[in-house]
This record gives structure tokens, C-alpha cells and sequence, in this order.
């Protein structure tokens, strides 16, 4: 038996490779110092940017926490006019960029928007108006942006057992309002951070909402030290630190877990819900639907206007183009990462050896690295393999061939896998962890094994929580942009693409018509997801 | 040697080969700016342009990675700053041109000739017209000046442009005296600094602040948009060395599959067919002083350009952004 | 002495559907109660209503002599101080069996707390479990932290919902004759809830039998089994046949097999026709008798055999017999009826 779960340890290690490789690229640079740059930006930068980062995780994490939690509780058990719109409405905000959702912000509520405008032609004023050019707003907008990761999670796991935990609070004599702090929150714990996890690990890895706003984080330090002092190294080395710090986040969450688990002893029937009532169930479609309306409604409005002013000179056939290619590009990308990302569960399923559970943590990790940095450490790697076999081969190629791997699909796709490995990871593991050890066993007894016992028993049970892993790394390749820029083939132009060539020339009005096609397009897989019965 | 064949005729059916002539260009230039000159070259003489857009570090760090099997003919970007790291990094060669000696004036090329501007952005002051006389403003220099106290918009420190200006008052001037007029904007600053020009421009004619620095073009743009802005363009530093001018520029990659091709396509980008193409599109100034500007463009006066080379761009470029740290300019 | 809980004509529905209809019944202190049923019948709606997750439409709920629910009136659930067991036991799964015991201890200092977990888990046999968690510990032992966390806080009264029925069947006889004797042990008034009614006669002073919402009859064990009100109950407590026959006098009735005749007088009128319940003891073998009928088929129960007998007419009836007399199918035995109770329902 041990063997045949040893062998699952280099496929764990094979499939970590994918992040590992260019994580060590990037590594590498801590080796080399570069005493000029650092000394510059521990003296005049470091400091601020670490507070700016700390608070901006602060204040990202609560946020969505705030938002994203009790809308989950309300959607999951409680039944409010609008509920049924809510459940899938307030995923929304997943199908447009962090950064899109920026500028849109900023063009309606800063100084120029319509918003201050019209105040200061009506009241002569709008300098009372707090600007969201600063720490609040940022923390504010990048909220908006990231909770559904949470609220998505949280849903899931309070429909699954809600109703029954404040059930059994109420039996030890707690109210619903402490049976939900006392039962249902710490139930939902797993899920939760694993929300808060991955909107963290996005502010951390964001350089494009954090560039708008101007506000300095660590990344900004990152792009610093690479664009504007032209030190790599120092840049890598930055990168290097955010990547620890995460890792250690993750690791200390994982310890204090320790043997517990999460998923049910048993299972109850479903519970019908609760019927909120007088001023308590209007308050509720108020509070789902001003985070709505802010998330999503006004942002993707200016969006659409500003599209729509500019769409008899920017809509032409080649969107089209642009917008299929991008759906065609996310879908194997997300294929691929739910297929990795299965691999790699399965493996840490087979052997549960503290190695194969560090290999899984690694190769997670690149969600937390700045895209740009880490496709710089997915190319040069790739680089160095083609200029190594057409050293050897070269001469038979002939001297016009300058590439093997580089500008393949292949690579590309492998590049998405070690970015998003931690989105379809953390959906179909947790899943995995649904699955009790009595099932294989009854399995093994029928006279399953290895691929059989995947396909027949894994695979079946874990369907939902697959189609959940592909329909977010969906959303987000159809989002991505540095990656894309890096290993897309010769003239492979996508929507993200196209968004950046105008906003590199800060046309966000031009960018805003690629924008809305990248949000029309993300909307579906966001409703199939909102569907999804039980995904995680 | 068999083996050897067979696995080179499998990789050769991965990488796919080229038949008609063609040069790769990478490009960090906008790409709806470069598409148009493109499709123009190709109608004219058949010649295949491949473009690969990004920002220019992923860009530069590609062409280093590639290293002698880059695909790269031309490394296309904006601003002197990233062209003189380029050469810096060794990813540029030079080139003896006959013709772009003629088209392109000394101080916008590469001393070394491993690049060259193709087109002319002037950062200049901007003022709105109900707050501000165009007497009242003189140059860069003065906008340290406490008089512009609470009435000065910037954008960000982050943004090569501003990277660039600073280098050039740092040639200028040398580091104290630079320090100095750098402090006094930000002293100066009605609000925080922005993160594009076309914010800090609007910004300028909503009221919020009176003055600005910002690159021609964002202007031509807004101004296109809304012609009633209150918002005038004044030319900066004519009673001293002139405007700051930066460019789009090109140069041809070390290891160029097609030098001669490249070469060629640089000096068409320099011509007089081209270079209203070049610059038009996105409302700049030709570098070839024999073409006229685009009359919008035209119609906001001629300027002394500062004739400093703008290579120095480049080469203060670090100690720039170190002293706007210092400053506390973000 | 007052009752500690009382249903008074509650009523509970969903929308138009009737859950509940009219329930009615009183539990004294100390008392183990059992609501048995087939599954729909409302049984686990009346314990939610008790516990009050669920409101009542009509008639009245009193704990102690207080009303704790009515129509528009339902006291939180969380107020009751009523214990719950669930029928999927719903541990916490991130909580050790001992923190999951001490789960409804929060009014308690540390040592008291501590102390009362320990006892708990001594009085469930699981004293060296403490610090595993649920997911490490089998369904049985599951089911005895569910009842220990329950307990543990004192509740006035307990409730479990089909407490068994995750386990199989051997467990689940040991372990309600043990949860009788815990809860005896603790003084602890409960109501439970099975389908079961093997379950129900092991655990309960009082059993419940519910039937589309209605309660048909709320009695002991015995008086259940010996004395069904309706021939519902009857057939569903205990084992037993319908024979027919036809009323011959106040107390009598004929059967084919002859004139019964029990203690107390009949309900119905000379010459009415009525069947009248058999349950497998109050059929005997004997060799002497006259009467035989036809073994059809047999299963051994160790002390003793269940025979299916037919008679003269093709009614089967069924017989318990003490397992010496081993007769093979087909054969004809004597039989005799000992009907201390004369069980009849009007024919139909």
C-alpha cells in the first residue's frame, strides 16, 4: 500500500515544477544583491511601502470579510425579496479586472467625475467629498473587486450546514446572532480564509489598481526597482520576499489548523429557509443591492458609456476575433489548470506525507507573485531550453528558426497553470477532502484502483467542484494580462490585449469597449458558477 | 547524425519557418500606434511586419533571455530612457545610416547610432485659462516658485516621462539646485499626484488645481474630445535652453535576423512618407524637421527645443528617480 | 403535580399543508417519552416545535407550566434551555470531543467545566477519547459525544431525533437500552424520536404513536401493545393478525376457531362483525387441542420459534412457541388461544 501512495510523490513533485521552475528564477535573485538599489529603497521607500502594503492587506482583508461573509449568510439562509437575483448577481464584480473596476471608480467619483462635478455645479463645493486617491479608497475599491472570492466560498459552506449549526447553538442556549459567531463562522473557517486567501494574494500581487490610484505597495517597489532603477535583481529580490511572506501566511494557517477537520461527520437533510420579516427583510435587498450597485452596476455603467460614445469608431470585426480568442485561450487554460490541479489534490490524497503537502503549498504559490515578475521567470527558463537545443540542432533548423517552445501554445498554457494553479486547487482540494477514506475503501473492495479509482470515484464525486476550478480560472485568464503579453504567439491579440495597449496610453475611454466584452464574456461562467449546487 | 536530423525536423515542425521577407518588431509603443505603419509598410513593399507588444522591462528582459536566437529585427519604444538602457543591456547594434543622419536631427539619436527618435513629445506647462495669464508663466523652474502654492497638479514620479524631465534638470542644473526646484513642487501640489496626464489635465480644467506639467499629445487628445476645455498649452523655458523634448524611438536588435531589413524599415519610419503617419496618429511632432507637424498640432506654435542630447535621459534616469524619492515626490 | 412539558391542541403547517393536527400530550418530570410513526407523519415536526425552531399555528406549547409556544408567540429557541440530539449528531468537526462536550458549559468556571466534561465522558464510556476529534472516532462513539455534549449542560429537557438510525442494527439495541440508563441515571425528562419500535418499548415509559399528524394513542409500552385504540396502532406496535368473527354477547365474540370471551365488555352490539387482533402469543401450541392448523412457515428465534399456521378457512395466524417443539412445514399442529384481552375493531 505505502508504495503504491509513494508513487504519487513525484507526480506531485512533476506538477509543482510548473510554479517551482520560475518561483527558483526569481529566487535566484536573492543571490545576487544589489547594494546601490536596495540601500536606496530601504532608506526612502520600504518603510511607507510596507505600512501602505500592511494596510491595504488590513484593510482588503476586512473588507471583504465584512462584505463578502454576511452577504453569504444572508443569501445561503435567509429568504428576502430579490434573494434569488442576489445568489448569482453578487458574483458579478468577478468578471471585471481589478484594474477596470479602477479607473471606472475613479472616472465617476473623483474630482472630474460626473458625481463632483454635479455637486460642485449645484452647491459650489465638492471639496467635503472624500477623495478615493487614498488609502480608504483603494482598500475600498480592491474590497469591491475581491470579495466574491469570499462571499462565494462563505455561501457555500454556510448552505451546507447554516441552518443546522444555529440550530444546535440555539439548543446550547445561544441566539442566532451568537450562533453565528460561535457555530457557523468557526465551521466555515476553511472556506473563509480560503476567500480571504485568494483576494489577498491579489492585492499582494497587484500592480495595475494599486498604479491607477497611485498608492505605493510593495509591487509598486517591485516595478520600481526594475522599470525606473533598471535593477532585476532588485526587483526579483522584492518579489522574493512578497513570496515568502505568503508562504509563511499560508503555512502558519495550515499549522493551526492541525488535525482538524472540517468536513461533515454526518449529513443532514436540507432545511428550508428562514423568512426574514418587517424592516429586517428590506433592510437585506438594501444592503445586497448597494453592494451590488457599487461592485458592479456603476462601474460596468460608466463602462458601457464610455464604450458606447466611442463604439461607431472602435467595434469592428476584429473584437470579435479578439473576444474569441480570449474565450477560446481561458477555457484550455482552464481546462489545463483543473487538470493539474486535480493531479496534484489526488497526489496529496494518495500520499499525505508532510513533502507532498509542501510540494502542493510551492506550487500554489504563484498566485502571489506580481504577473509581471512571474512571466519573466516562466520565459527565461523557456528561453534558455530553446537556445540550448538550438545549440545543438540549430545548424539543421537553419538560421531563421529562433524558437521552440517560445510563442507555443504550450508554454502559455503552462505559464496560466503555475499563475492559477491556486484558484482550481483550492476548489476541487477542499472537495477532495469531502470525500471520506470509507468510499475509497468500499472502492478498493470492488476492485478498484489507481486510475480506476480516479475515474470512477473521484472524478463523479468531485464533477462539481472541477466545473467550479475551470469557471473561475476562467474568469481570471480573461482577465490576465502580463502573462499574455509575454508568451502569446506572434500577433495573438486578446481582449486584455487590447485593453492594455490603451491604457498604457492611459485611454481608458478606448479601453473601456474591450473592457465590457471582457465582462460580457466573463458572465457566464460567473452565472453557470453561481448555479453550482455545492461546488466546494 | 540521423537522430539528430529526425529530432531537428520534429522541432522544425513545432517552430514552423518563414518564406516571405520579414521583420519582428517588439514594441512597447502602443500597439493601435504602430498597427497603421505597419499595414503601410506592407502595402508599399510587401514586407511582413510582426509586432510583439508589451511593456518595455518584460520586453527588454525577453530580448535578453532570447539572446542570440531573439527573433527581435527592432526594439520599438517610447521615451530616450528605456532606448539607452536597451544599449546599455547590449541588446541594441549600431547602424551607419546615410539617411537617417539626414532625417533625424543629432541631439534625438544615439551618439553610438543604436537608436533613433522617430517622433518628438514635448512635456511642457499647461494652465487653465479662467485661473492663470500666460504671463504669469516662464518655466519649469518656476513652478517651485511659492507663488504656485496649492495651484501646481503632477503625475506620478512613476511615470518615465517625469523620470526623464528630472534627468534633464539634472544635467542642467546638477543634483543641489535640482533637489531643490523638485521640492518646491511638490510643495507645491493642490492635490495628490496623478496617475496619467489626461486625469491631471482634467484636473487642471476642473479647477482643482491651476498648473501642470504634461506630454503634448494628452492634450491634443483631450482638447479633440472637448475643445471647450479652459485648459492652454504654454511653451516652457523659451527665454532659457528650450522645452524638454523626449522621443519614440527605435533601434536595431543585436541580434538581428534581418539587419538590413530593419534598417531599412527604420529609414522608411524617418521618411517623409512616414513620418506624418508616425507622429499624427497620436498627435506628436515629426522628428524629421523637413515634415510639417499635423495642423492641430502645428497650430499650437513652433518652440525652441532644448538641443541637449536625449540620451542624458537615460543615463540620469536612476539618479532622477532617486531624487524624487528623496524629495518625497511619488 | 404539574406536567413538565404539555402540548395543548398544537397545530403547525406549512402553507396549506398540515404538518400537525391537534396534538395533545403531557410528560412528567424524569420521564422518557418516545414519538414513533412512519416516516411523514409529523414526529420530527412536533420536536422541532418543542424546540422551537419551528413556530406552532394553533394550540399551545408549556414548559414548566409557562407557555413557551403558541400562535404568534415562540420563545427563542435558544431560551428554552431545551438539548437537542440531532440524527446526524452534527459535531463540530474542528472541535475535540472534549471542547465539543464542553460546548454549552460557557456558564461554567474552567474547573467546573472541566470537571463536568470528564463525568460526562465517563457516564458515555469515553473517557480516553477526549482530545480526538469527531472524524476520528466511529459512528457509535459519535453518537455517545452527541449525547454527552447534550446532557452535559443539564437541559430541562432533551430531545433526540432519531438518535440511532446511522447505526447498525446490534449497536443500536445495545446502545438504547444503554442512553435509558443514562438517562435515568441523570434525571433527565426526554423525548425521542424513531421509526422503530423496538427502540421505542427499550427506551420509553410513555410512547406516542403518530399518524398523518395526529397522535392516535399516547400510553405505555404495554398498554400500547395489549390495548391499541385503533387498529392502526395495532398493527403497527407489535406483531399479530386480524381474525374476523362476528360479536355473540357482551363480552364475547365467535371466531372460527370458537366463542372468545374477555374480562371487559365489548364496545359493539350483539351480531356485529369485527376482527379480532392476535398478536403470536395469544396463539399456543398445544398437542392437545382439537384445533390444528397447517405450519407454513417458521423462523427460530433461539428460546423460541415464530410459526405462520394457517387454519382450516386459509387465515393465516401467527404463533410463538417455545423452541423444543421443532415441527416441519407442512405439518398440522394443535393450537390454542389465551385472549386475556379481547382486541376487536369493527370490520373492515
Amino acid at each position: 500500500m505505502l508504495s503504491s501512495a509513494r508513487r504519487w510523490r513525484p507526480v506531485a513533485a512533476l506538477v509543482s515544477l510548473v510554479t517551482v521552475i520560475p518561483l527558483s528564477v526569481i529566487l535566484a535573485a536573492l543571490a545576487v544583491p544589489d547594494g546601490a538599489v536596495w540601500a536606496h529603497l530601504q532608506n526612502h521607500l520600504l518603510p511607507e511601502l510596507l505600512r501602505n502594503t500592511l494596510w491595504l492587506v488590513l484593510g482588503v482583508g476586512s473588507g471583504v470579510l465584512l462584505v463578502g461573509v454576511p452577504l453569504a449568510w444572508l443569501t445561503a439562509l435567509y429568504e428576502f425579496p430579490g434573494r434569488r437575483f442576489f445568489n448569482w448577481a453578487l458574483m458579478l464584480p468577478l468578471a471585471m479586472p481589478a484594474y477596470v473596476m479602477a479607473f471606472s471608480q475613479l472616472g465617476l467619483f473623483d474630482f472630474t467625475g460626473p458625481l463632483q462635478s454635479w455637486l460642485r455645479a449645484a452647491t459650489g463645493d465638492s471639496s467635503w467629498v472624500p477623495s478615493l486617491r487614498s488609502s480608504g479608497g483603494v482598500a475600498l475599491v480592491m474590497t469591491l473587486a475581491f470579495y466574491p472570492y469570499v462571499y462565494l466560498l462563505a455561501r457555500n459552506a454556510f448552505a451546507s450546514m447554516g441552518r443546522r449549526a444555529l440550530e444546535v447553538g440555539q439548543s446550547f442556549g445561544l441566539s442566532r446572532v451568537k450562533g453565528f459567531w460561535h457555530v457557523a463562522l468557526p465551521m466555515a473557517r476553511p472556506w473563509i480564509i480560503g476567500g480571504v486567501t485568494l483576494a489577498l494574494m491579489e492585492t499582494l500581487a497587484d500592480f495595475g489598481t494599486v498604479a491607477i490610484f497611485n498608492y505605493d505597495t510593495f509591487t509598486s517597489a517591485i516595478y520600481k526597482a526594475w522599470f525606473s532603477l533598471f535593477s532585476l535583481p532588485a526587483a526579483k529580490q522584492l518579489a522574493s520576499l512578497l513570496v515568502l511572506m505568503v508562504f509563511v501566511l499560508v503555512w502558519l494557517e495550515q499549522r493551526a489548523r492541525g488535525r482538524r477537520a472540517y468536513t461533515q461527520t454526518g449529513r443532514a437533510a436540507p432545511l428550508p429557509r428562514l423568512r426574514l420579516t418587517g424592516w429586517q427583510r428590506w433592510a437585506a435587498t438594501l444592503w445586497a443591492g448597494l453592494v451590488l450597485l457599487l461592485a458592479f452596476v456603476l462601474p460596468f455603467g460608466q463602462l458601457v458609456w464610455w464604450a458606447w460614445q466611442l463604439v461607431a469608431e472602435e467595434f469592428n470585426a476584429d473584437l470579435l476575433g479578439y473576444a474569441l480568442r480570449s474565450v477560446a485561450l481561458s477555457l484550455m487554460a482552464a481546462v489545463a489548470v483543473a487538470v493539474v490541479a486535480l493531479a496534484l489534490a489526488y497526489a496529496q490524497r494518495r500520499d499525505p506525507h508532510p513533502a507532498t503537502r509542501l510540494l502542493a503549498k510551492l506550487a500554489t504559490l504563484g498566485y502571489a507573485v506580481p504577473g509581471t515578475v512571474l512571466a519573466v521567470g516562466v520565459f527565461v527558463p523557456v528561453a534558455w531550453l530553446d537556445n540550448l537545443l538550438l545549440g545543438w540542432f540549430g545548424g539543421a533548423l537553419g538560421p531563421d528558426v529562433t524558437a521552440i517552445f517560445k510563442g507555443t501554445l504550450l508554454v502559455m498554457l503552462l505559464a496560466y497553470v503555475s499563475r492559477f494553479l491556486a484558484v482550481g486547487h483550492s476548489a476541487i482540494d477542499s472537495a477532495m477532502g469531502r470525500i471520506t477514506r470509507s468510499q475509497e475503501e468500499a472502492a478498493r473492495n470492488l476492485g478498484y484502483a489507481g486510475w480506476g479509482l480516479l475515474r470512477h470515484v473521484h472524478l463523479p464525486l468531485l464533477k462539481g467542484s472541477l466545473l467550479t476550478a475551470v469557471l473561475m480560472v476562467f474568469v481570471d485568464v480573461m482577465k490576465e494580462m502580463p502573462i499574455t503579453l509575454m508568451t502569446r504567439p506572434f500577433d495573438w491579440d486578446t481582449l486584455a490585449v487590447r485593453v492594455f495597449s490603451f491604457t498604457t496610453e492611459g485611454q481608458w475611454e478606448h479601453a473601456a469597449l474591450p473592457a465590457v466584452a471582457i465582462v460580457l464574456a466573463g458572465l457566464v461562467p460567473v452565472i453557470l458558477l453561481s448555479r453550482q449546487k455545492d461546488p466546494l | 547524425m540521423k537522430k539528430q536530423l529526425m529530432f531537428a525536423a520534429v522541432l522544425a515542425a513545432f517552430a514552423g519557418s518563414a518564406m516571405a521577407e520579414e521583420i519582428v518588431v517588439y514594441s512597447a509603443r502602443a500597439e493601435q500606434l504602430v498597427k497603421p505603419l505597419i499595414e503601410a509598410y506592407k502595402k508599399e513593399t510587401g514586407v511582413d511586419v510582426k509586432l510583439v507588444s508589451d511593456k518595455e522591462g518584460p520586453l527588454m528582459e525577453r530580448m535578453r533571455a532570447e539572446g542570440s536566437n531573439s527573433p527581435a529585427d527592432i526594439l520599438l519604444t517610447v521615451d530616450a530612457g528605456n532606448l539607452w538602457q536597451a544599449s546599455k543591456m547590449g541588446l541594441l547594434k549600431p547602424v551607419s545610416s546615410k539617411v537617417l543622419e539626414a532625417n533625424i536631427p543629432a541631439h534625438l539619436r544615439d551618439p553610438k547610432n543604436e537608436w533613433f527618435g522617430l517622433s518628438i513629445r514635448a512635456r511642457t506647462l499647461f494652465y487653465n485659462t479662467q485661473k492663470v495669464q500666460p504671463a504669469q508663466l516662464s518655466s519649469y523652474e518656476d513652478l517651485a516658485d511659492p507663488k504656485w502654492k496649492g495651484k501646481l497638479c503632477l503625475r506620478t514620479s512613476k511615470k518615465v516621462y517625469n523620470q526623464s524631465l528630472v534627468a534633464m534638470l539634472l544635467s542642467e542644473h546638477g543634483p543641489v539646485k535640482t533637489e531643490k526646484i523638485v521640492r518646491g513642487w511638490v510643495d507645491n501640489l493642490a492635490t495628490d499626484v496623478f496617475a496619467d496626464d489626461t486625469k491631471m489635465l482634467e484636473a487642471i480644467a476642473a479647477g482643482q488645481c491651476e498648473v501642470g506639467l504634461a506630454n503634448t499629445y494628452y492634450y491634443g487628445r483631450l482638447m479633440n474630445k472637448n475643445p471647450n476645455l479652459p485648459v492652454g498649452i504654454f511653451w516652457a523655458n523659451q527665454k532659457g535652453k528650450g522645452t524638454h523634448v523626449n522621443i519614440s524611438g527605435a533601434g536595431v536588435a543585436k541580434y538581428a535576423k534581418n539587419e538590413r531589413g530593419a534598417v531599412r524599415f527604420i529609414e522608411w519610419l524617418s521618411s517623409d512618407k512616414a513620418q506624418n503617419l508616425f507622429a499624427d496618429v497620436d498627435m506628436e511632432f515629426p522628428v524629421n524637421p523637413k515634415v510639417k507637424p499635423d495642423p492641430k498640432v502645428a497650430a499650437w506654435g513652433a518652440f525652441k527645443h532644448n538641443l541637449i542630447n536625449v540620451s542624458n535621459a537615460g543615463a540620469r534616469q536612476a539618479e532622477a528617480v532617486m531624487l524624487m524619492d528623496r524629495v518625497g515626490y511619488k | 403535580m404539574t406536567a413538565l412539558l404539555e402540548l395543548d391542541s398544537v397545530s403547525q403547517a406549512y402553507g396549506a399543508t398540515t404538518v400537525v393536527e391537534a396534538m395533545s400530550f403531557a410528560l412528567q418530570k424524569g420521564e422518557i417519552a418516545c414519538l414513533v410513526g412512519s416516516s411523514g407523519c409529523g414526529k420530527t415536526t412536533v420536536l422541532r416545535c418543542i424546540a422551537g425552531f419551528e413556530p406552532v399555528n394553533g394550540g399551545e406549547i408549556r414548559l414548566d407550566g409557562r407557555v413557551i409556544s403558541r400562535r404568534d408567540y415562540l420563545c427563542p429557541a435558544h431560551e428554552r434551555a431545551i438539548g437537542m440530539v440531532f440524527q446526524d449528531y452534527a459535531l463540530f468537526p474542528h472541535l475535540t470531543v472534549a471542547d465539543n462536550v464542553a460546548f454549552g458549559l460557557r456558564a461554567l468556571g474552567r474547573g467546573e467545566r472541566a470537571a463536568r466534561v470528564t463525568e460526562m465522558l465517563g457516564v458515555v464510556g469515553l473517557a480516553g477519547l477526549a482530545s480526538s476529534y469527531p472524524h476520528e472516532l466511529s459512528g457509535g462513539q459519535q453518537q455517545r459525544v452527541a449525547l454527552a455534549r447534550a446532557l452535559a449542560p443539564r437541559p430541562r429537557l432533551l430531545l433526540m431525533d432519531e438518535p440511532f438510525s446511522n447505526l447498525d442494527v446490534d449497536l443500536r439495541e445495545r446502545l438504547s437500552r444503554e442512553v435509558r440508563d443514562i438517562l435515568k441515571h441523570e434525571n433527565t425528562t426526554a423525548i425521542l424520536v424513531t421509526h422503530d419500535q423496538n427502540e421505542a418499548f427499550a427506551m420509553a415509559d410513555r410512547v406516542g404513536v403518530m399518524q398523518g399528524g395526529r397522535l392516535l394513542q399516547w400510553d405505555t409500552p404495554y398498554r400500547l401493545y395489549h390495548q391499541p385504540a385503533t387498529r392502526y396502532v395495532a398493527d403497527f406496535i407489535g406483531q399479530g393478525v386480524f381474525l374476523p368473527g362476528r360479536v355473540s354477547g357482551p363480552h364475547c365474540i365467535s371466531l372460527e376457531i370458537g366463542e372468545f370471551c374477555g374480562m371487559l365488555p365489548l364496545d359493539f352490539a350483539v351480531n356485529d362483525r369485527v376482527d379480532v387482533l392476535l398478536r403470536p402469543d395469544d396463539v399456543q401450541h398445544d398437542d392437545a387441542s382439537p384445533m390444528t392448523a397447517i405450519v407454513e412457515s417458521k423462523v427460530f428465534r433461539g428460546a423460541e420459534f415464530h410459526y405462520t399456521l394457517t387454519l382450516p378457512s386459509g387465515q393465516r395466524v401467527l404463533a410463538q412457541v417455545p423452541s423444543h417443539h421443532n415441527h416441519a412445514v407442512g405439518e398440522a399442529i394443535g393450537i390454542r388461544l389465551e385472549l386475556d384481552h379481547l382486541i376487536a375493531f369493527r370490520h373492515g
